[in-house]
């Protein structure tokens, strides 16, 4: 239960961190950032990096930025930064609700945001928000910055696109037209445990009609993603209990299960039904 | 692999130490401070037991490497006793028999203080929340919500 050994580095700016990662990728050279899902992994030896790249150190990692549209997240943001709106935009909003289902308290400490994608855990709620919302991960080696959508980010579970020399230097998530509505509700057996099920939706209205919808589902399938079917029924149709439900019975219908010792494939989509039903209750009642 | 010599502060007092990166800020505190009141259970972050507060914030002490401490300022369950007295919080534990073996008892009471420093007024319902962080394999958690709940209410 104690993590193998490591060359262990703490860069102080961006240029230093990718060196020292292109440097090391051959030897499984990893970024540490919150350390929250790789240093559990190392005392469990599922993972055995050669050396550690701490970024923590680096005092502009730390910052939200919000420009053009867009909400530019640092690697060393942690969960927490989250609990309040960190914009004056539904977005704020939605990743504050998000943010709390998130481990526990003292995990979102310390936890970071890019962290979580990066690590790519099928039931990351991070993970979700980013291919739900269509995030734009840019990604760093020594030699250049490269943007890699979130629908060609996840790769598998606990797999990205991301090259063993790259890092994450911020995640851009695009701000949500004033008037979006969304619904976040995910399902896991103990608090704070890891989703077994997890759905976000976001749409507008055009004269009392859905629009520009998003349905989004996560810890279902080896990668979150939007499910196309689900959002046509969704949009030009009204808001209510039915056509939820269809959007639900599509979105379960869609998906291709993860099933695992405690779950069949049956169960998994009895439960994105269920659980896409109460994300979308939840865009036209909080108690929903 | 090489040590890191480095300086951990911890309830206001320096400690020097050396460290190997691959060790964590839990075991730094045991077994080079000689500060056992930390306990480390599972040592994977999810029992609690080691949550100690960083710069104001509950963390899992050993989901963090001991390296990445220095410099900042650590509290752990050894200071919060003034000599003989107490802390209002664990009166309160003894009080409500929030502990029977105490394993898990200071990683709840680091917990604990460092989110009602934060929001001293934290409802039942956040503090439910806040306290599944933890686990206890004894008592349960209804008398250390109690506790809690005391605690809190008393500094209103």
């Amino acid at each position: 239960m104690k993590p193998a050994s490591f060359r262990y580095y703490a860069p102080q700016n961006v240029d230093e961190a990718v060196a020292l990662l292109g440097e090391h990728a051959g030897e499984d050279g990893h970024i540490l950032a919150g350390g929250q899902s790789l240093v559990p992994m190392m005392a469990l030896r599922l993972a055995r990096p050669g050396a550690l790249i701490d970024i923590n150190q680096i005092a502009s990692f730390a910052e939200i930025i919000c420009e053009s549209g867009w909400l530019a997240i640092g690697p060393c943001v942690r969960h927490a930064a989250f609990h309040k709106s960190v914009v004056d935009n539904p977005l704020g909003t939605l990743l504050s609700d998000v943010a709390k289902h998130i481990a526990h308290y003292p995990i979102r400490t310390r936890g970071t945001f890019c962290g979580s994608l990066a690590h790519a855990d099928p039931s990351s709620e991070w993970c979700l928000v980013a291919a739900a919302l269509g995030a734009e991960i840019h990604a760093r080696n020594i030699s250049a910055t490269r943007i890699i959508n979130a629908v060609d980010f996840f790769s598998g579970a606990m797999v990205t696109t991301l090259k063993p020399d790259e890092m994450i230097v911020s995640v851009h998530l695009p701000l949500l037209p004033a008037d979006s509505v969304f619904g976040f509700a995910e399902f896991s057996r103990r608090a704070g445990d890891f989703a077994m099920a997890a759905a976000l939706t976001v749409y507008r209205l055009e004269d009392g009609r859905i629009a520009d919808a998003r349905l989004a589902v996560g810890g279902a399938e080896e990668d979150p993603r939007r499910i196309a079917q689900a959002e046509a029924i969704l949009n030009g149709a009204l808001p209510g209990t039915e056509i939820f439900r269809e959007a639900s019975k599509a979105a379960a219908a869609a998906i291709d299960p993860i099933t695992d010792v405690q779950t069949n494939s049956h169960f998994r989509r009895k439960l994105v039904h269920t659980i896409c039903e109460r994300a979308l209750a939840r865009t036209v009642s909080r108690d929903g | 692999m090489d040590s890191f010599d480095i300086i951990l502060n911890i309830n206001g007092s320096d400690h020097a130490v050396s460290v190997e990166p691959r060790r964590t800020l839990a075991d730094v505190i045991r077994e080079d401070c000689g500060l056992t009141g930390t306990h480390t259970g599972c040592e994977h972050g999810v029992c609690g037991a080691c949550t100690v507060i960083i710069d104001g914030e509950p963390m899992r002490s050993c989901l963090m490497l001991g390296v990445q401490a220095a410099g900042k300022s650590i509290r752990t369950v050894e200071g919060l006793a003034d000599g003989d007295a107490l802390h209002p919080l664990q009166e309160a534990f003894k009080d409500e028999h929030a502990l029977q073996c105490g394993f898990c008892t200071p990683g709840f009471l680091m917990l604990a203080i460092a989110a009602l420093e934060r929001d001293p007024n934290i409802s039942d319902e956040a503090l439910n929340e806040l306290l599944s962080s933890n686990l206890c394999r004894c008592t349960g958690y209804a008398n250390i919500i109690s506790a809690v709940r005391k605690f809190r209410d008393a500094g209103k």
